[in-house]
């Protein structure tokens, strides 16, 4: 068993390297575009820090305290659009603007939440998605023009400071993203660590017996809740920066569903796991799609080459044999290459 | 009126999907996020089908989409049920995860198949006209609609009253390991049950696409939340429920639609979930959640 | 004259998750007659039924006639000839009457519903109306009708089926038991002893998921240290 010691140095020669890797020039071709220093690379990097941010959320709620909730995305999407809203329609500077967007991103999940939460198992599953496809509709049907419909809300350049616009700046976004990776699991690491954390676990195994002891599992559960929401609002604003603009998309069941994908992808219940799902689920659809432009494909007959032209499906395929037949995620999977099993403390 | 029958016609389309949905969701306590997949794929391949039919014989046309689309709905749903379902009998959340990847794959295909916009449906003539009722002009298209999923209603109502399986899947809805306890095999019933739903899907497939006068890729999930949201309003595992609700719903979202602005309708159906939800978890009518 | 064994239970285990239940039950039914299955609540008497059905993961040998039944799926072992009678009815209560007995018809079976009419007349008079509406007792008779009904039914596990039942409804349910003993086998799972020892002949007794006693209800009752230690009552008193 790897002692903590060693754990925690080979995290902090990681982030050391992702740190320093604006100033690499090599190229790795196939998996990335261009040198690992570009503007390009970067970006998808960064996006990758930012969805592994958001499955490490997700896995707080669905994977430590078993909440299956359709509807995460929400506040993912609370966060992006509440922001670009604020910014390009209230014309507000940033700081003000995020500090509206954190207490927004602490009532709403709490109001929802307080609602939802009076329900479990599958029906708290079906008002979490009816809550997010209220979201959802409510994004494209642009009420009074805020929201940008359809078209998506694109960010207003004017209210940021100099040092994240640009594509010269992208480097500073690619920190920022990063930085909020770190955070991100930071502070999951020490919420499942903590007393509160060991309560949720509990719940997941059986909540009657946590009722028992005297505690009540539905603050524990809110609690649980409105963290997850909030970081996953602060990841929504970390893509707002990186997108260049919010677009409905994200607000969709489609991608609440695609969130659970990359949960289960990484290892349910792993918070590592599930950083790793959420990044090679952002990789491989990005990539996948050039891959499927690449000659290769190309030339292979339409019957293989329609379903590998789409990421999704890949990802679909991939989930459902995943399910079948390796149901701990690829987390499980690499646990099992040479070190022994571990509980879920990670 | 004709926003009465708009609604009904909706209704119509969302009670086709939500029966099956209730009567899987009831007695195998599957939540088939692939059954938006059912309705798609059917729609995609019976358009296709139906390509193949000249196209001055509109009529035959929709005959061969009809055919080609319930018999596609009903065979994917038993693929789906062999090969994904059933494996995970013991894992009820992975059985919900298969349907989901299996949704997002299905989904994918069609789009890259077909591609993302809408693809045009040609229509008999009969069905682009419309008759007079009660004063207003009623697009038989949603005649149509509402007639099939009449049909089909009796249909399952007659199954279920009349027939031995029928009588199993009442029984295994309401109590599963009873009916086991009985001698019977509850497996040929929970295939039998994907089957009804996946054949009743296609079908709307195919008539959502006389509805809408074309198909597209996203149709079907649109529709997949609404049907779930109409299966628990009515009750899981009930079908007159499922009926009941699917009015209810699809009235409500017409006359919102309509009468306060596009999209309020949507909302407050959603709304109206939660609310039911909240107040009764198991929903109004057939057995509990 | 030693009857027959019908019902052969070696090593039988269950566990749910990490507690283990039933440690290694084995039994014998002797064909014809009332066999009780007793013991202290919870000591895994209602497990031992389910699990030799299958209805419960087990692991341990089942043998009906001399047939291993412990491989087949739980519809399967039933369809061998076992009618069984739950621990709370579990009859469908949004089916009507008929319809409950009729799911339980066996295809090719012989039905006995003359028989069961015969038993339980209220239930000819009751056949449209819906199972959920009925009263106990009434309940209790569709359950043991179930059973009943299949005339190629070689044994029937029957689980308290007095609990909760009015004095009047207990002696019918026990007249009904000795009606049964007469044509079939019954594994009878009984908390209340002053039933138990007037229909069965046999008595095994489980505690903690062992059996600790198998021979004669009389001997049961009538030694008092023996019925004490096993049961933890003083003999004869119902539960």
């Amino acid at each position: 068993m790897t002692p903590p010691r060693t754990r925690a140095l080979v995290l902090v020669v990681a982030v050391a390297v992702l740190a320093a890797l604006p100033a690499f020039g090599i190229t790795i071709p196939g998996l990335f575009d261009g040198p690992l220093g570009s503007p390009g690379t970067l970006n998808l990097l960064a996006l990758c820090f930012v969805f592994g941010a958001l499955a490490l959320t997700y896995d707080l709620v669905f994977g430590f305290v078993g909440l299956l909730s359709f509807g995460h995305a929400l506040y993912f999407a609370l966060g992006a659009y509440v922001t670009a809203m604020l910014l390009a329609r209230a014309h507000l500077p940033l700081p003000e603007a995020l500090a509206i967007t954190a207490v927004l991103a602490l009532i709403v999940p709490c109001a929802l939440g307080a609602v939802c939460l009076r329900v479990s198992g599958i029906p708290f599953a079906m008002v979490t998605l009816a809550f997010a496809e209220a979201g959802s509709i409510l994004v494209l049907q642009n009420p009074y023009g805020l929201t940008g419909g359809e078209e998506g809300l694109p960010l207003d350049g004017s209210m940021l400071p100099a040092a994240f616009v640009g594509v010269v700046n992208t480097r500073n976004l690619y920190w920022l993203a990063l930085v909020l990776l770190i955070v991100t699991y930071a502070v999951a690491y020490l919420a499942v660590n903590s007393p509160p954390g060991r309560v949720w676990q509990a719940i997941r195994e059986n909540e009657r017996r946590v009722e028992v002891i005297g505690l009540n599992p539905y603050l524990f559960k809110l609690g649980a809740f409105v963290l997850s929401a909030f970081l996953a609002s602060a990841a929504g604003v970390v893509y707002l920066l990186l997108q260049g603009g919010a677009n409905p998309g994200i607000a969709s069941a489609n991608f609440t569903l695609a969130l659970l994908v990359m949960v289960v992808l990484g290892g349910v219940g792993t918070l590592w796991g599930a950083v790793l799902g959420g990044v090679a689920y952002e990789y491989l659809d990005f990539r996948l799609v050039a891959l499927a432009n690449a000659g290769v494909v190309q030339t292979l007959p339409a019957v293989l080459r329609v379903p590998l032209s789409e990421p999704l499906f890949i990802l679909g395929a991939l989930f459902v044999a995943l399910v079948l037949f390796l149901p701990g995620g690829l987390g499980a999977a690499l646990q099992r290459l040479g070190r022994p099993r571990r509980t879920a403390n990670e | 009126m004709l926003l009465f029958v708009t609604g009904l016609g909706l209704g119509a389309l969302y009670f086709l999907i939500a029966a099956g949905l209730s009567l899987i969701w009831g007695l195998m306590r599957v939540l088939n996020f692939a059954h938006a997949s059912f309705f798609t794929v059917a729609a995609y391949l019976a358009w296709s089908a139906s390509q193949h039919v000249p196209a001055d014989a509109p009529g035959l046309r929709l005959i061969v989409s009809l055919a080609v689309g319930t018999a596609v709905g009903g065979a994917f749903a038993a693929l789906t049920e062999i090969a994904l379902i059933r494996p995970l009998y013991a894992r009820p959340t992975g059985q919900i995860l298969v349907t989901v990847g299996l949704a997002l794959a299905a989904l994918a295909l069609v789009q890259g198949s077909y591609g993302s916009d809408p693809l045009q449906v040609t229509l008999p003539d009969a069905l682009t006209k419309t008759t007079s009722l009660a004063g207003a002009a009623i697009p038989n298209s949603r005649l149509l609609v509402i007639g099939a999923a009449t049909a089909v209603l009796g249909l399952l109502v007659f199954f279920l009253r009349k027939t031995r399986y029928g009588l199993i899947v009442r029984a295994g809805v309401e109590n599963r390991e009873m009916v086991t306890a009985l001698g019977i095999d509850v497996q040929g019933a929970f295939t039998l049950v994907f089957v009804i739903g996946g054949m009743a899907a296609g079908l709307a497939g195919v008539l959502a696409g006389a509805y809408d006068g074309s198909i597209d890729p996203a149709r079907g999930t649109a529709i997949l939340i609404f049907a779930f949201i109409v299966v628990v309003i009515g009750g899981l595992g009930s079908v007159t429920g499922s009926a009941a609700a699917a009015v209810l719903v699809g009235e409500l979202q017409q006359f919102l639609n309509f009468y306060a602005a596009a999209g309020v309708g949507d909302f407050a159906v959603v709304l109206l979930l939660a609310a039911v939800l909240l107040i009764r978890p198991g929903g109004f009518g057939g057995a509990r959640a | 004259m030693e009857r027959p064994v019908l019902l052969e239970v070696r090593d039988l285990h269950v566990a749910f998750g990490e507690s283990q239940i039933l440690h290694g039950v084995s039994l014998d039914v002797r064909a014809g007659g009332i066999t009780a299955l007793l013991g202290r609540n919870g000591a895994g008497k209602t497990t031992t039924l389910r699990g030799l059905l299958g209805l419960v993961p087990r692991t341990g040998s089942v043998k009906l006639a001399g047939d291993e039944l412990a491989r087949l799926p739980a519809h399967l072992v039933i369809r061998a000839g076992i009618g069984y009678v739950p621990e709370n009815r579990d009859v469908f209560g949004s089916l009507t009457v008929a319809e409950n007995l009729r799911l339980a018809e066996r295809p090719g079976a012989t039905l006995r519903y003359a028989y069961v009419y015969e038993l339980f007349p209220e239930l000819r008079e009751r056949a449209g109306q819906r199972a959920g509406t009925l009263s106990g007792g009434q309940q209790q008779m569709v359950a043991l009708a179930r059973a009943f009904l299949n005339a190629e039914n070689r044994l029937m596990l029957v689980d308290e089926p007095t609990k909760g039942l009015s004095p009047l409804m207990v002696k019918r349910v026990a007249d009904a038991l000795r009606a049964a003993a007469a044509v079939t086998t019954v594994l009878l799972v009984e908390q209340n002893l002053s039933v138990a020892s007037a229909v069965a002949t046999d008595a095994i007794v489980i505690d903690q998921g062992r059996v600790t006693f198998t021979g004669r209800v009389a001997d049961l009752i009538a030694d008092r240290e023996l019925a004490r230690r096993h049961l933890g009552i003083s003999g004869g008193a119902a539960h």
